[in-house]
């Protein structure tokens, strides 16, 4: 605007220079606030649940997996003792006979020691097993994907050593099974909750940020800006935020994750860990747990800068609907 | 665009505006704003000058008649293309609307930041332009901070910035002392000679004496005009 240039003498040089030095140009969107602080927490948190839900829930999910195949990998002969019989022949009839039938891997007598060891918590430890009517058992591995016919395998059993017993583990497996699917359902439903509470938390927590930005919306839109331009700023600015929130939650997560795991591994075999390993698995979460902390990170930030963009849009909207409806002067004082 | 100046800048032919079921408070409006021209707008208080501009900036729909403005009907426009036809207008506001967070000189260099200008470009005249509305001192100085009068001459400069081919100032000398008022009209002045219509919306009577200027009179939602 040369022309406006003002008629007097023109400053010396160096106070010139002074004036002219200007900051370097702020966003648009003011970059901190406490709406937008609040904002940063709350996706923070709900990254943080959720990243620690899904990997509960996955683990939760393996482990009652693992509860199927490691059972049913397995059945066992009982050999009850009799009077005149040869404990120690018979176990190895049965285990030789057992593994005639195809789909059997291997076969393992539980011996004195290894039996003595199991009862030790009922009966004490110094255990003399002949003084006892102890019944020892076989332990045999089975191919999972290609079983042996049990009913033949138990007929065969009871015709050559009538005190054998046959447990294929049957009841077991399948109160397992349907105990780990009804697990793993619960798992999925906590995790859709989980999830369907942090979508709406993101989205009204970021309308919420938004509301206070309304006077900036408005004044871009009647300088000239497009709608598309005013959208872009403020999705850049929640992108930010939101990056920044989800990070911080999902790495807590990933350490929690982490720290629980070398814990686990540092106190193995003690009875907390036991019980905890029981309950809930192996703390370690894998390369796919920590993918989908990523992923939930990548949902957050994609969810805030949609809705960020959505409001905006809607704002511009309503702030030209006041155009086409004069009697609405709720949202806009001229 | 072509630029007949036959044709007037903006044209209003029997407009009538009423705030929802409200009575009307603007009524039969039929005036123009030829191309270059310099006029005050003026009325006692509540006579419907702020409503009127607001028509002119688009940001209003009338209720009934018809607006010409850039030679087109403007109910004819979708509302994508309100963008460019507001870059065309600069707008003071009664109320100023400087977004806080931003310096004077940031406020100021807003419309052409949207218009996806590189700062480079317009560093110089922003600069420029606000030394020459007195705020030279106060380019890195958040609106909060900034008097009443100030602020005024940071909404016109941001006004002002991108050359409009129309100006609407509301109350623009409301705040300042009367020397500041003579100064601001001579920005006015100076701006239109340079080819911007000027629509200045005001009831101070000493300012508009001190211009042999058409005034537009609002009074009971009807428009008078004093060439
Ligand atoms: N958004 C609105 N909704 C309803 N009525 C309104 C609205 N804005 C203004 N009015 C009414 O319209 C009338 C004209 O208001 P306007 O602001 O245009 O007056 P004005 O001439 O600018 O007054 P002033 O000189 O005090 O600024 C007033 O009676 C006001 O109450
Ligand atoms: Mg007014």
């Amino acid at each position: 605007m040369n022309e406006l240039r003002p008629r007097e003498q023109a400053p010396p040089p160096q106070q010139r220079r002074a004036e002219m030095r200007v900051r370097p140009t702020g966003p648009i969107v003011p970059s901190a606030n406490v709406s937008g602080h609040a904002l940063m927490c709350v996706i923070a948190i709900m990254s943080f649940l959720a990243c620690l839900t899904l990997g509960g829930v996955s683990m939760v999910r393996a482990t009652a997996q693992s509860w199927q195949s490691q059972i049913s990998r397995e059945i066992t002969i009982q050999i009850k003792p009799d009077d005149g019989l040869d404990m120690e022949k018979a176990l190895a009839d049965a285990r030789d006979l057992a593994l005639t039938f195809a789909g059997t891997k291997s076969g393992t007598i539980v011996d004195r020691a290894a039996t003595a060891r199991l009862l030790e918590p009922w009966l004490g430890g110094g255990l003399d097993l002949d003084e006892l009517p102890v019944p020892r058992l076989v332990v045999i591995t089975i191919d999972e994907n290609n079983p042996p016919d049990f009913a033949a395998m138990r007929k065969a059993l009871t015709e050559t050593i009538p005190q054998a017993f046959l447990d294929d583990h049957r009841t077991w497996v399948d109160r397992l099974v349907a105990m780990a699917n009804t697990t793993a359902m619960i798992g999925t439903g906590v995790l859709m909750l989980v999830f369907s509470a942090m979508v709406l938390t993101v989205v009204f927590a970021t309308r919420g940020a938004l509301s206070g930005n309304r006077h900036i919306v408005e004044v871009l839109h009647f300088v000239g800006a497009e709608a598309g331009f005013v959208a872009s700023e403020f999705q850049k600015h929640f992108l930010r935020i939101s990056l920044k929130g989800a990070s911080a939650g999902g790495l807590l997560a990933a350490l929690s994750f982490a720290i629980a795991s070398v814990w686990q591994s540092q106190t193995l075999a003690t009875p907390e860990t036991d019980q905890a390993t029981a309950l809930f698995g192996t703390f370690s979460i894998g390369y796919t747990g920590y993918l989908g902390i990523f992923a939930i990170i990548l949902v957050i930030a994609l969810l805030t800068t949609l809705t960020a963009r959505l409001t905006v849009m809607r704002t511009i909207y309503e702030i030209d609907l006041i155009r086409s409806d004069p009697g609405r002067t709720d949202v806009f004082q001229g | 665009m072509t630029r007949d100046w036959a044709v007037p800048l903006i044209h209003f032919e029997n407009v009538g505006l009423r705030y929802g079921m409200g009575p009307e408070i603007l009524r039969d409006l039929t005036f123009d704003i030829p191309r270059r021209s310099f006029q005050f707008l003026t009325g006692p208080s509540g006579a419907g000058k702020t409503t009127l501009l607001r028509l002119l900036f688009l940001s209003l729909k009338p209720t009934r008649g018809l607006i010409r403005m850039f030679d087109r009907n403007i109910s004819s426009i979708p509302r994508e293309e309100f963008p460019m036809l507001r870059r065309r207008i600069g707008i003071v506001f009664q109320d100023f609307r400087l977004l806080d967070h931003l310096t004077t000189y940031e406020n100021v260099a807003l419309p052409l930041r949207v218009r996806g200008k590189d700062e480079t470009t317009y560093r110089s005249d922003v600069l420029e332009l606000l030394k020459w509305v007195g705020l030279g001192e106060r380019i890195n100085v958040l609106p909060p901070v900034l008097s009443g009068g100030e602020k005024q001459r940071a909404a016109i400069a941001r006004a002002l910035i991108d050359r409009p081919e129309i100006l609407l100032a509301d109350e623009p000398t409301g705040n300042v002392d009367p020397p500041m008022a003579r100064r601001l009209l001579n920005l006015f002045l100076e701006l239109n000679r340079l080819g911007t219509a000027v629509v200045i919306a005001t009831h101070d009577l000493s300012l508009m004496d001190q211009v042999e200027a058409r005034r537009m009179i609002l009074s009971q939602g009807r428009l008078d005009i004093y060439e």
